[in-house]
């Protein structure tokens, strides 16, 4: 039993090698921790061995004053005991705490290096699940997983040496029980891993079942399914209960099953020391002290099991966060910026993509071959699913070309440093994501520096200014949950005079004025005109209407090109501009009676 | 969508806790029982001590070794009592607690189950889902130990403390001289450990919807270049959260030392007093060695209580949660006079929208005066451009909503006075986007309606063209649909429905027509099967198939909330009006890619 936990936690924990690094950042506190670790116990310790002196003192006749002494030396150990253990606490628990913001840092600085096919992959609830429970869950390993094993190792060190040197068959005795212990530890132990395990399926289950209920909420009110979906959680819900009694069942039995093997050897110690002090061959004193050390020592073995229980979870969680640790960043950096200022030429060069990676899957972009001159504007239209909002976030390098490549002033996005691309490209997503802060702050997330003059210059050029003014506290109103809630309107323009704020040489709008009417597009596109004309800009949109005045104008249909150039020019061909702009007609039509 | 999870709830509140212990009155009997085995386990925990100081005066002091035997064997018995003891009151209070919990699990299903969509609209299934599972765990410990160890501590402390006073009045009380000291100690310790946690949790709360904000606008992040400036705040919040962790581990640091050394202090006052009353002769040697031992005792329940503390406000933060989604209120439901109404003739099968007004939110019209009605055995398209409300008119007949001006009549009578599961018997509803759950083919199609018969399914699918693909799968229908099948195509997924609809052979079908494109052969099948489908009931069909609206005995044109034109196909186009547009912009493509 010793020897097993003497060797099992070490191996658990060289399991969690991830860590040790992180510990080894703090070699002073967890130095001085362990020493404050064995003073404090040694002070444990010791204390039985006074309370031998004043029993055996008190069998033969002793002073007052010297049982005064008694009583001092007791309180003074404890003083010197609580001292360490104040520090040990300290100072190991700390450390936990040190280990789990770093974890925490790391953690965090890491996403922010993953790119989006990433975020595509997972979940959101996923990864923040990994953050609130995973990385405390590691925190535990560090701080009470290191500190109750080493304080069972020295106290069961010590308390052993002077039960030993009291009597070593009464330790042997007292210390019958111990294979029962290990064996009960050790069977307990599996059955009840497994039956654990047996309960978090159940629970994945009502949680899928539920999930799958709510999800299909109006099939289950139209067919009346309420009470069939009631009598199939109740199923589950019942098997669930069964098997939590089969784990009390069992894991009910285990800790009185340790008070009662540990009692019995206190009883075994009470029997035969007993006789042996009768027999004159240990002391009154001794038995007691004997008694002491196996209180000592009892509650640590109950820990145990709880212990067992953090280095099982914190395992499991180490998994789950190394498998996002070790996700590597897919966007290399590139090595190579540029010679300023950029112009903003774009070259598409045979470029195919799928969002797969590995031209396995369907590809969304089939040999793209394009050039955008400094200071033009190409739109791009089609169909939703043509591919015409992909080809912009290849532009800034959201995901890299299966094939062929992307040039922007002559390099390669590719070779290019991320930084300096995305400086020069302002990119304008479909979705219009804004932060729980102030709108000023807001628009100016690119450019934390700007003045408030240019942060509302660029809000009237995004046509947001009169909204802002009839906001509670203008730009300091914040927004999200914490403030107003912004129509989708609002945030898309909010988000154009972010990208406007920075003021980029390319600037790629990707449908972003879908959320407010016509009218109001052709407004704001009108005051964009000025700023468009200075830079290169990329247009997506699903409105013809908006994109007339470009350029250059590439219809997409199934990720290819299949026609390019002026409105005129493309109403001319009859093809698939035209009948999309007839369309288009159609529904302004629709729209107005 | 974080805050709510991260509600700071109180650390203790009286009016939830009572809330919490009613669920406990089924199982009143369970729980006296636990109780009173506490009572006795923590009895038992006290024989020990007593016996140690029987052996020491009656037999070591006098060098009787006979009678040791006797007590080492009472001991044992009272160990493996003790073990029987605190077996069973585990065991049963379990039964208790984790009935309990099983039954607010149910609770809650059960109370989703009757909740109105609108509901469903403003709150998230991942939400939802952790209420079930989540928060009702986190009342695990209060139900199965929280309680009823509380009380056996208490017990045991006040037992300690009679059999001191029984052994030793002045030597007792003298011991109990640092009680007050322990009592201040506790006191400060409970309120700073509060403050603190307070602190950890906001801070926590913080920490996390940061996170969540930045792992939701990455994008945004990376393309603006803010990732240092993003990682800074972080790391201040993060290092807010640690400072707040720390200050705690000070609170826990200084309150065990201060445990362990006013317990040292009892001993020692023991051993000085004791040893003294020893000498005078008042007290035995065995009577200070218990003395002593129980003090140990005395001790570690009280260091236990801070380990219970945060087990209650747990308890507290998620059954305020719980109780907050049990006090929605259920907006839609059978009326209470339900008697007199839906006699025999009334499910006929029409349908009537007279002068419906409708809005899911304050005053944004959805459907404004809408007057249609359906005739028994009609069928009627609904056509319409996106957004002109055409869902919602399904969604009232079935009453997932109430209008907000006019009345819904379904046979005649407003769906508000019908019993809503006879109502909605009535339909049968294939919608665009098909839920499948998980089970099988056949469970799919049945949904639970025992009464329909494996024949009446084969036949079914037999139908709705479903046995060609079926015939295919391994285990035919009673192939499983894996992860609400991913793995079938559309128009599977369709038929599948088609024919889920038709085995409940509703006197009304609602069908809302897919508009994901399927290959010719399957649109072949799809069309038949949809043919078959309309026969002989009433039916209203948000129509996106020229095919469906061609066969239509009249097409309603639904525009911005408004019934606008109503008509055949060929009467509508020769209008020249909206459904003339809508057809130019919507089906007329149709007529050129589809086989005759």
């Amino acid at each position: 039993m010793l020897s097993k936990a003497l060797y099992w936690f070490p191996q658990r924990f060289a399991k969690m090698s991830r860590l040790f690094p992180y510990i080894a950042r703090y070699p002073r506190p967890m130095v001085f921790g362990m020493i404050a670790l064995v003073l404090t116990k040694a002070a444990s310790v010791l204390t039985p061995q006074v309370l031998r002196l004043t029993i055996d003192d008190l069998t033969v006749g002793v002073t007052v004053q010297k049982l005064a002494f008694y009583a001092s030396a007791i309180i003074a150990l404890a003083v010197f005991g609580g001292f360490f253990r104040f520090w040990m606490r300290r100072l190991l628990i700390g450390v936990s705490r040190r280990v789990e913001y770093d974890l925490r840092g790391d953690y965090f600085e890491h996403l922010q290096t993953l790119s989006s096919s990433f975020y595509q992959r997972w979940r959101t609830g996923d990864l923040m699940s990994r953050a609130a429970n995973d990385i405390g869950a590691v925190r535990m390993v560090v701080g009470p997983g290191i500190m109750y094993p080493a304080e069972t190792l020295i106290v069961l060190i010590g308390a052993l040496g002077f039960m030993f040197a009291i009597s070593w068959k009464l330790t042997l005795i007292a210390l019958a029980v111990l294979p029962l212990v290990s064996y009960a530890v050790k069977k307990f132990g599996s059955a009840i891993h497994k039956r654990f395990m047996a309960i978090q399926e159940k629970m994945s289950d009502i949680s899928a079942l539920t999930q799958e209920n709510l999800s299909g909420m109006r099939v289950v009110k139209a067919y009346a399914q309420e009470d069939h979906q009631r009598r199939l959680f109740a199923g589950e819900n019942e098997d669930y209960f069964a098997r939590i009694m089969g784990l009390v069942k069992i894991a009910g039995a285990f800790n009185p099953l340790l008070a009662l093997l540990i009692g019995i050897g206190t009883a075994l110690v009470l029997w035969w020391g007993g006789a042996m002090v009768v027999r004159e061959e240990i002391t009154l004193g001794e038995l007691v002290a004997f008694f002491a050390y196996l209180n000592l020592l009892s509650w640590p073995m109950i820990a145990l099991g709880w212990v067992v229980n953090i280095y099982q979870r914190g395992a499991a969680s180490m998994k789950r966060l190394t498998a996002v640790l070790d996700e590597e960043p897919v966007l290399r950096d590139g090595p190579e910026r540029f010679e300023a200022p950029v112009s903003g030429r774009i070259e598409f060069r045979d470029v195919s993509f799928s969002y797969t990676g590995n031209g396995n899957g369907a590809r969304v972009l089939r040999d793209i071959d394009l050039v955008i001159e400094p200071g033009q504007t190409v739109a791009f239209v089609g169909r939703t699913g043509s591919g015409k909002s992909t080809l912009t976030r290849l532009v800034a390098r959201l995901y890299d070309v299966t094939d062929g490549a992307i040039l922007v002033d002559g390099h390669d996005v590719r070779r290019l440093s991320l930084k300096a691309l995305r400086s020069a490209v302002g990119f304008v997503p479909q979705e219009s994501f804004l932060f729980s802060e102030s709108v000023g702050e807001n628009i100016a997330f690119g450019r934390a520096e700007a003045s408030d003059n240019q942060i509302a210059e660029a809000a009237a050029l995004a046509g947001l200014d009169g909204d802002i003014s009839d906001f509670p506290e203008s730009y300091a109103t914040m927004v999200g949950e914490r403030g107003i809630t912004l129509s989708g309107g609002q945030r898309q323009r909010a988000t154009i005079a972010r990208a406007l704020l920075v003021d980029p040489p390319i600037l790629i709008l990707d449908d972003v004025l879908s959320a407010v009417d016509t009218e109001t597009e052709e407004r704001i596109l009108f005051q964009l005109a000025s700023v468009m004309k200075s830079r290169t800009t990329l247009l997506v949109s699903h409105r013809i209407s908006t994109v007339k005045g470009a350029d250059q104008i590439c219809v997409l249909d199934e990720g290819q090109i299949v026609e390019r150039g002026t409105h005129e020019h493309l109403i001319e061909q009859e093809g698939l501009y035209a009948s999309l702009h007839e369309k288009q007609l159609l529904e302004e039509e629709l729209d107005r009676i | 969508m974080l805050h709510e999870e991260q509600t700071l709830g109180k650390v203790y509140d009286a009016r939830l806790m009572r809330r919490l212990l009613a669920y406990l009155a089924p199982y009143k009997m369970r729980v006296v029982v636990s109780f009173a085995l506490v009572l006795a386990a923590s009895a038992l925990k006290l024989v020990g001590p007593i016996l140690t100081k029987i052996v020491i005066d009656d037999y070591i002091a006098v060098g009787n070794l006979s009678g040791l035997n006797t007590i080492a064997a009472i001991y044992v018995l009272a160990l493996v009592l003790q073990f029987v003891v605190s077996y069973f009151q585990i065991y049963i209070m379990n039964m208790a607690g984790q009935r309990v919990l099983a039954d607010m699990r149910a609770e809650i299903f059960s109370h989703l189950q009757k909740l109105q969509s609108s509901f469903f609209d403003r709150n998230p299934v991942g939400r939802l889902v952790t209420r079930v599972t989540t928060d009702v765990d986190a009342l695990n410990e209060l139900f199965t130990s929280g309680v009823v160890t509380i009380f056996g501590d208490i017990f045991m402390l006040l037992g300690i403390m009679g059999v001191l006073v029984y052994l030793d009045f002045r030597l007792a009380l003298v011991t109990f001289a640092v009680l007050p000291a322990l009592f201040v100690v506790t006191m400060i310790f409970k309120r700073r450990v509060r403050i603190v946690y307070r602190k950890v949790r906001t801070r926590v709360a913080m920490l996390n919807a940061f996170i969540q904000e930045n792992i939701v606008g990455m994008q945004v992040v990376q393309l603006f270049g803010q990732e240092e400036r993003k990682f800074g705040q972080y790391s201040e919040l993060n290092r807010q959260h640690t400072e707040a962790n720390i200050e705690s581990i000070l609170h826990y640091s200084i309150f065990y030392p201060v445990v362990e050394v006013l317990s040292a202090v009892a001993i020692g006052l023991i051993v000085w007093y004791g040893g003294g009353q020893l000498l005078l002769g008042t007290l035995t040697l065995g009577g200070l060695v218990a003395f002593i031992q129980y003090s140990e005792k005395f001790f570690r329940p009280i260091s236990d209580l801070s380990e219970k503390f945060n087990i209650l406000q747990g308890a507290m933060a998620s059954s305020e949660r719980i109780f907050k989604l049990l006090d929605t209120e259920v907006e839609i439901r059978t009326p209470a006079n339900i008697g007199i109404i839906v006699g025999p003739g009334r499910d006929d099968g029409s349908l009537r929208f007279d002068n419906v007004s409708f809005a899911y939110e304050g005053e944004d019209w959805v459907l404004k005066d809408v007057d249609l009605t359906v005739r028994p055995g009609e069928t009627v398209a609904v056509v319409g451009h996106t957004g002109a409300g055409k869902s919602t008119l399904t969604s009232l007949l079935m009453r997932l909503y109430d209008v907000q001006k006019g009345q819904v009549l379904v046979g005649d009578v407003d769906v508000r006075d019908w019993d809503l599961k006879k109502l909605r018997r009535q339909f049968g509803m294939v919608l665009q986007d098909v839920h499948l759950f998980s089970g099988t083919i056949a469970s799919n199609i049945r949904l639970g309606d025992e009464t329909i018969s494996n024949e009446a399914i084969v036949e079914a699918a037999l139908v709705v063209n479903l046995n060609e693909w079926v015939a295919t799968l391994p285990r035919g229908l009673d192939e499983e649909v894996a992860e609400r099948g991913a793995s079938m195509s559309a128009g599977q997924k369709q038929l599948v429905s088609f024919a889920r609809a038709l085995v409940h052979d509703p006197k009304i079908l609602i069908l809302d027509e897919a508009t994901s494109s399927v290959d010719t052969h399957t649109e072949i099948l799809v069309r038949e099967a949809l043919e078959r489908l309309l026969e002989n009931r009433t039916s209203l069909v948000i129509a996106h198939r020229l095919s469906t609206i061609q066969r239509a005995d009249r097409i309603v044109v639904l525009h911005k909330g408004r019934v606008r034109e109503v008509g055949t196909h060929q009467e509508l186009l020769a209008e020249r009006g909206i459904y003339y547009k809508l057809y130019q912009l919507q089906y007329k493509d149709q007529e050129i890619e589809t086989p005759a």
